[in-house]
């Protein structure tokens, strides 16, 4: 056990984690949004896949990884409008509707996958790691926070990002008075059902980037249901972070350190079985759903659809 | 309530009056509301179709006639006895799935963890089947039947006693179980659990060993796979039936579904009933998972779940929530997945098309849902 409290190893745990952290970024923050307007998007997993296999087609045929990410997106925003019509629009019930988004997209991103890639599992070279001039060359720190790719930097940018619109835009107030208070907002000349659209949207886009910052940074392939879990996870680290950026930037962090030092006891060799090491997240996530969130943060209207004059 | 739009007095108001007129206004009230419950009992039905024109869609993008296509697909699942008795094989665990998801959606809960509960079911089924190989059929078999529905109790009671006590979204520790589970069944089919046959050939294919032959379910039809399992599941939805509408715990579990508020102002213990939709949820689906075991591969194998417990959902919306409707909607939903199995096979299109045609039948099940709710409105404000 020694050997894992060395300071190569912790260093190592450390830029591990802060790597494996980039998807759950991505499609936790946009479930934020999702969430703090009053819609809990259950199909993350599945926008997720879409911007995963889309991402990869594209990055792969025109040889321009900017392409497939901005693919990835546009796939993610389809997904979310999609979403977005059915809970909104149509007020369906948002748990069981977003399982349907799920299995939709895990379905057609395989069926696309064994038709476009003829289910051919091939890596590419994706976006390589950018070295911070200067800071990178901080002693022990610089190499694991300043020498990633482009996506780990772009979705630690995004808490800031996130935050901001929401605290302290005119845009985030609409956001958070949609969620609290839908009849209140929609009073004072909010489009309730507009600020929805657009942050199911937000969500669906930043969902599709999630994925392809798998297929395109992290992993470089596509697999069939090469998420396994990471866009639930990221629902439950809304949860987790009080539906505050800050927070679930706190949670994502915990959980893909967890999961990086599952990965190193591997490396190391040291005796638990690997399946149990893997569990060891998913243990931690329902512990900390069970006794570290804050319940009275959640948005109030979470789940209830608008219906303008009805309440 | 008072959103009715103040008429202008300018206008003619016949005309108004006119415009505002329903189609069906002339015929008699008691018509009328059976009309319109029969529009409402079939709208979940047009999902499938418009789910299919969809597939059309994406089969004929992909360059291939749908016509054939779908032609293959009936034929293999409804044309000949061998495919049907198929349909019926893979209708058993979406019909005992299905049950759990009812009774949960029911109480007003939201059960995503049945690929867990399967799995867990499946491993204790084995579990003691292998456990005790010598004792007779006619108490190892229920013991394993018993033993799978428990271990599925467990894992559904998990989140229910969650939720019950601590408030946790039940959507979402669902999901996270479903996850342990996987590792857990990966875990001890490649370990303590694996074939001891698979470790002397080297092959060290992750599947427990076979069953002693006294538990394996009856053949029904010899050389099929149809199992007596598939019997027990039609028998259980008619007890889930009497159950949820007949007997008083029942009531209590649909009236805390209904509406949680006014329940317990009646005095019935909200989180208690919720808690255990979930158990007996999770019981449903470890039931299905211990069947799947003892009838069709006789030993516990990878990837086991099989997509069930999603697809049990499907089902389980598309028969209305009703146990009797999930009867006939888990064999639909069987014949799709066999039909896409063989669909693959006659004209190359890979099977996971079924998914996501069953992802937008969700989607057009729930959405459908806002015509019976407006409907609903509309004869609250008449009244």
């Amino acid at each position: 056990m020694s050997d894992l409290f060395s300071l190569t190893v912790l260093l190592g745990i450390l830029g591990t984690g802060i790597r494996l952290a980039t998807p759950y970024l991505y499609a936790a923050i946009g479930e934020t949004f999702s969430q703090r307007s009053g819609v809990l998007n259950l199909g993350v997993e599945g926008i997720m896949l879409m911007g995963a296999l889309s991402g990869f087609y594209m990055g792969v045929t025109t040889g321009n990884l900017w392409i497939g990410l901005l693919a990835a997106a546009f796939v993610g925003l389809l997904m979310g409008l999609m979403m977005a019509f059915v809970s909104v629009t149509l007020q369906a019930t948002q748990g069981i509707s977003g399982i349907g988004l799920h299995l939709f997209g895990l379905g057609l991103s395989t069926l696309l996958f064994k038709t476009m890639l003829q289910g051919r599992v091939e890596s590419i070279s994706g976006f390589q790691p950018i070295r911070i001039p200067l800071l990178a060359d901080i002693p022990y720190l610089g190499e694991v926070l300043f020498n990633h790719n482009i996506m780990v930097y772009f979705a630690f940018l995004l808490v800031p990002v996130a935050n901001f619109v929401l605290n302290k835009t005119t845009f985030g107030l609409s956001v958070r008075a949609v969620g609290q208070n839908p009849e209140s907002a929609d009073s004072l000349g909010v489009n309730v059902n507009l600020v929805r659209y657009t942050t199911v949207s937000i969500g669906g886009i930043l969902a599709g980037i999630a994925g392809a910052s798998l297929s395109l940074a992290l992993i470089n392939l596509f697999q069939e249901n090469m998420t396994s879990g990471i866009g639930f996870i990221a629902v439950a680290l809304v949860y987790f972070g009080g539906w505050r950026p800050w927070g679930v930037l706190a949670g994502a962090l915990l959980f893909s350190m967890v999961n990086a030092l599952q990965l190193w006891i591997q490396v190391l060799g040291i005796q638990i079985p690997s399946d149990i090491a893997v569990m060891m997240p998913y243990i931690l996530t329902i512990l900390a759903l069970a006794f570290a969130v804050n319940r009275t943060r959640a948005p109030a209207a979470l789940t209830k659809a608008f219906n303008r004059g009805e309440n | 309530m008072n959103n009715k739009p103040t008429v202008d007095i300018n206008q003619d108001t016949s005309k108004k009056q006119f415009s505002i007129k329903r189609p069906f206004a002339n015929i008699r009230p008691e018509y009328k509301r059976l009309l319109s419950r029969t529009f409402e009992a079939l709208l979940p039905l047009i999902a499938v179709p418009l789910a299919l024109l969809v597939g059309a869609g994406m089969l004929l993008a992909l360059g291939v006639n749908p016509w054939e296509a779908y032609g293959a697909m009936v034929q293999g699942a409804f044309g000949n006895m061998s495919g049907f008795t198929q349909t019926l094989v893979k209708a058993t665990p979406l019909l005992l799935v299905g049950l759990g998801v009812t009774i949960a959606f029911r109480g007003g809960v939201i059960n995503i963890g049945g690929e867990g509960q399967i799995l867990v079911g499946g491993l204790a089924a084995t579990a003691l089947a292998v456990g005790f190989p010598t004792v007779s059929g006619w108490i190892l078999l229920p013991a394993c039947m018993l033993g799978a529905t428990l271990a599925g109790a467990v894992w559904g009671g998990i989140p229910g006693v969650l939720k019950a006590r601590v408030g946790v979204n039940e959507i979402l520790s669902t999901v996270m179980m479903n996850a342990i589970a996987l590792q857990l069944a990966n875990y001890l089919l490649r370990g303590p659990m694996i074939d001891p046959e698979e470790i002397e050939r080297g092959t060290r294919i992750a599947q427990s060993a076979l069953l002693p032959a006294q538990v394996w379910l009856p053949r029904l039809i010899p050389r099929t796979l149809l199992h007596s399992g598939a019997i027990l599941a039609v028998i259980l939805a008619v007890l889930v039936y009497i159950f949820l509408w007949r007997t008083t715990t029942g009531y209590r579990i649909r009236a805390v579904g209904l509406n949680a508020l006014a329940s317990r102002y009646a005095g019935i213990q909200v989180p208690v009933f919720q808690a255990l939709a979930l158990v007996l949820g999770g019981a449903f689906a470890g039931l299905a998972g211990g069947i799947e075991v003892l009838g069709i591969q006789h030993r516990m194998v990878e990837g086991m779940s099989g997509g069930y417990g999603f697809s049990g959902i499907v089902a389980a919306l598309f028969g209305k929530l009703h146990p009797l409707g999930l009867i006939p909607a888990s064999v639909l939903f069987g014949g799709l997945l066999v039909g896409g199995d063989r669909m693959q096979r006659a004209v190359q299109v890979p099977s996971a098309m079924i998914m996501a045609l069953m992802g937008l039948v969700v989607l057009f099940v729930v959405s459908s849902e806002i015509w019976a709710r407006r409907r609903a409105r509309r004869r609250e404000m008449n009244e």
